[in-house]
This record gives C-alpha cells, sequence and structure tokens, in this order.
C-alpha cells in the first residue's frame, strides 16, 4: 500500500493498485466533534477530484465530504453509516468512507505528506 | 463592541472549553469530553451551565406593582404565592413575542429571567412600560449557575443546606458562605434541577465546590440537545416577534382568568386565535432514519406543497435519533401526520409527533 496522503480539505487517502481508500482525518473528527450522521456516495458513481462525495453532520452542523481524487465508487462503508460514532473513535483507519478506482494516479502528487498536513492542520487551528 | 466575559471565563478556559460568542458574550460551547458525553451525563448524574450572560431583572414595589405587571404579563400575578415562578412572555399589541421569561415572586417585588439576547431591549420596554414608579435593577454584579440532573439535588444540598425542600417552579433566598443566594428548583434540560443567583466574585469558588462534589460543567451544546429532547422552546428559533404564544402551542401558559378579562397587552390577539386557531402552530418532528434536519429546512406535503418550516434540528444523544421542532400549517399539527423535509435538494420522511421527544423527570410535592 502506499503512503497516506492528505487535502487541504482533511481527507485522507491510500493507494493499493488503482483502488484509492478515503477517509476523513483525526484532525477533521476533532474539529467536527461527535459525528451523527454520515452520507457516502453511491457505488458505481463517479466522482471528480475536490467535488463533494457526502456529508457528515456533528451534534452542531453539516460538513460536506470531499474526494481529493477523480474515479469510480467502488465501495462504500456501511458500518459507518449504520454507526457514525465509529468515525470519531478511528477515523484514520476503519472509519474509511469510500474506494475510487482512480482514473488518473498523478493527482496523487498534488497531495500533502503527513508532516505536510500535520503542519498545514496546526496552522489552520490557530 | 468587545466581547463580553462572565464570572466564570477562567474557569471555562482551565477546563478545555471550546468557546462561542453567544449574545454578545464569549461563552463554552463544549469542553474536552464533547457534547453527547456531556448530555448524557446530566441526564445520569448533575451538569452545571453557566448562564451568567442571562438577564436578572429585579423589579421593586407594592402591590401597585403587581397591578402593572398584570397589564404586560398574562398572569395572575395577584394570585400567585411569595416565591412560586411562572414561565411568561414580554409581547407587543399583536401579542408577538420580544421574549419568554421566568419571573418570581420575591419578598420586594419580582425578579424575572430573560433571555441573553434580549434583556437590554426588554429593560428598555419594561421601563418605558412602568414608568420610573418602580426600582428595577438588570444586575450585571449577580451570576447565574444552573445545576441540572437527577444527582443535583444532593450535590447542592450539601452545600445550600435546605435547597432539597423545594418544589419545582418555586424558590427562596440561602445563605452559604455569608452570601445570600436565590436558588430556584427550575432549569432548562428536562430534568429536576436548580438555578443559582450569586454575587460575581463569590461564582468561581462556588461552581469549583460543586465540581469537587461530582458535578460537571456542561456547555451550551449539550444545553441545546437537552432542551430540544425536552421540548422547550429557544428563542430566537422557535419563538420570536412574528410568533405569538399560541402559535408556539404555549396557550398552557397563558392564564385562563386573565384572558376572559383581555386586559394584558396582546390580549385580543390571543383571544382571537384561541377562538379560531392560528394558522401555523409549534409541533415536534421526527425524521425518518438518521437524517437531521436543520433550522430553516422546508417542510412539504404529499403534493409538494411548503407546509411549514424546520425552527431547532439536530441528533438527541438521550433518545438515540434525529430530532427536530418547527412549525406547519394546523391541518398538518396531528400526531402521526406524515410530512417531507427537504434536505440537501432531497425530500425525506418525517412524522409529527408529540413533545417532549425525553420524558421529565421534574420534582413535585417535596412539602
Amino acid at each position: 500500500m502506499s503512503e497516506v496522503k492528505f487535502s487541504k480539505e482533511h481527507e485522507w487517502i491510500t493507494l493499493e493498485g488503482d483502488v484509492a481508500t478515503i477517509g476523513i482525518t483525526k484532525h477533521a473528527t476533532e474539529m467536527l466533534g461527535d459525528i451523527v450522521f454520515a452520507e457516502l456516495p453511491e457505488k458505481g458513481s463517479n466522482v471528480e477530484k475536490d467535488g463533494t462525495a457526502g456529508v457528515v453532520e456533528s451534534t452542531k452542523a453539516a460538513s460536506d465530504v470531499y474526494t481529493p481524487v477523480s474515479g469510480e465508487v467502488v465501495d462504500t462503508n456501511q458500518a459507518i453509516v449504520d454507526d457514525p460514532s465509529k468515525i470519531n473513535e478511528d477515523p484514520e483507519g476503519s472509519a474509511w468512507f469510500f474506494k475510487l478506482k482512480m482514473k488518473d494516479q498523478s493527482e496523487m502528487n498534488s497531495l500533502m505528506n503527513k508532516e505536510e498536513y500535520d503542519k498545514f492542520a496546526k496552522e489552520s487551528t490557530s | 463592541m468587545e466581547i463580553k466575559k462572565t464570572s466564570l471565563n477562567k474557569l471555562h478556559q482551565s477546563n478545555n472549553a471550546k468557546f462561542v460568542e453567544f449574545a454578545g458574550y464569549e461563552m463554552p460551547i463544549q469542553y474536552s469530553k464533547g457534547i453527547i458525553e456531556e448530555h448524557k451525563f446530566t441526564r445520569s448524574n448533575s451538569g452545571i451551565f453557566d448562564v451568567s450572560h442571562m438577564g436578572q431583572l429585579f423589579i421593586y414595589g407594592d402591590e401597585s406593582l403587581t397591578e402593572e405587571l398584570e397589564k404586560i404579563f398574562p398572569l395572575d400575578l395577584k394570585n400567585l404565592k411569595q416565591n412560586c415562578s411562572k414561565y411568561s412572555f414580554l409581547m407587543n399589541e399583536d401579542a408577538g413575542i420580544y421574549d419568554d421569561l421566568i419571573i418570581t415572586k420575591i419578598e420586594e417585588g419580582y425578579l424575572i429571567i430573560l433571555n441573553a439576547a434580549c434583556k437590554d431591549k426588554d429593560f428598555e420596554i419594561l421601563s418605558n412600560l412602568l414608568g420610573s414608579k418602580f426600582k428595577m435593577n438588570l444586575d450585571n454584579n449577580r451570576s447565574l449557575i444552573a445545576i441540572q440532573g437527577p444527582k443535583s439535588v444532593e450535590i447542592l444540598n450539601s452545600i445550600i443546606n435546605g435547597v432539597d425542600q423545594l418544589n419545582f417552579m418555586t424558590g427562596n433566598w440561602f445563605v452559604s458562605d455569608n452570601q445570600k443566594l436565590f436558588v430556584t428548583r427550575s432549569g432548562y434540560t428536562g430534568e429536576d434541577g436548580f438555578e443559582i443567583s450569586i454575587s460575581n466574585d463569590k461564582a468561581e469558588k462556588f461552581v469549583e465546590n460543586l465540581i469537587e462534589k461530582g458535578a460537571q460543567l456542561i456547555g451550551l451544546g449539550a444545553r441545546d440537545t437537552l432542551r430540544l429532547e425536552a421540548g422547550l422552546c429557544l428563542y430566537g428559533h422557535e419563538l420570536d416577534i412574528n410568533k405569538t404564544p399560541v402559535e408556539a402551542n404555549l396557550r398552557w401558559a397563558i392564564s385562563k382568568s386573565r384572558l376572559s378579562n383581555g386586559d394584558f397587552i396582546g390580549s385580543k390577539k390571543i383571544m382571537n386565535q384561541m377562538q379560531d386557531g392560528a394558522s401555523q402552530i409549534r409541533v415536534g418532528i421526527k425524521p425518518e432514519g438518521r437524517l437531521i434536519a436543520r433550522e430553516k429546512t422546508k417542510i412539504f406535503n404529499d403534493t409538494d406543497k411548503q407546509i411549514g418550516e424546520i425552527t431547532s434540528g439536530t441528533f438527541g444523544p438521550s433518545v438515540n435519533g434525529p430530532i427536530a421542532m418547527g412549525y406547519v400549517d394546523k391541518e398538518f399539527s396531528k400526531v402521526d401526520t406524515k410530512i417531507l423535509l427537504e434536505v440537501r435538494g432531497k425530500k425525506h420522511p418525517a412524522n409529527v409527533c408529540a413533545l417532549p421527544f425525553y420524558k421529565k423527570n421534574y420534582v413535585k410535592g417535596v412539602n
């Protein structure tokens, strides 16, 4: 599996072959608070880089989930729809959101690595 | 304008509060445990809420004050016993609500608790209505602390002996730490609890003492989910100047004897609406599934006609599902009516339901 990459919209992404797994970062869940609702893209649909691909809601507000790369949705994580609190518990592990069959793997190049993202996240909160 | 801080601001900071601006005050929305845990802790144990931003208006006067206030509030104040509290409204001639409030008869007059965002305007309106005959003090030197939840009575009574003898919606002066406190058994969570009016310089120590006894600080976020589960209105959401108490389904708060005399501000409109019914009415709404419908969500019937709007909507941690309140056209206000909520461009099914979502545990008849 590839190195984990991060987007400015606080998604993480890993790549295995041409299938990317995408979720939201721990930092994002800390900003959102308790997540109580998740909506995921439909399997078989196509999503475009930086477009919306879902929604999460905390007790306070709704937030869009974006996809950091383009592709066809090949799988979604029903477990987080059934129990959204899993997203707060394990955001960067078992609580992934969706898997995409990527069209253009060079889209990964513009994303941040862990070190860059941690710095970005720290700066965006202060 | 500089943001205002309550006397507990430092204590909030040292408890890792996340702050928001609310009605010009820097207030804690949540602490490190988060809204859901804070909510559940209040339901099972005892939560402390800093509500010092709310207005504490003392009005002093003799029986003529009661007569003057009866021209303003739809309450039978002449028969209200000393130390008893009532929920009421400050209204305009069209029964539009300037503010909702709790009024308590005290020895020297009345204590009125006002919403933070409305208190200065309320003071102005009441000053104009009452003239200069009575001494009025919107007391900025006192903090207001609420303690809510089943363990609150035990915790508070260990600090202020005797509060366990108060019935719901009554209050009294108590002395603790050489300090006069006004304590009412009341609240805004659907739980048994108290509100304590205490001088600013004693507030922090008092709250630290409550924390030592096992209560925990709770932010405005959980205060909102708690009051919504309890089916209670929030000014600026369910209530505003364009809504009347009848439309808000709060006719229980209007004194029948006062209404038949029709001699308070807004009484004509209220009487008309009571007879003919209001065209829209506040109801409880339960979306199907897990979907959350927030404030301003449009409500439709099954033929695509808009029939209302959501005024508050969130996830209810104790109900373990989404809950909302809103206004719908009268013919759709019956419990179990199927309605549709438009969220992110799609219509989702929901049902009109009875309030509250969460059953109350108020204490009556202690003595």
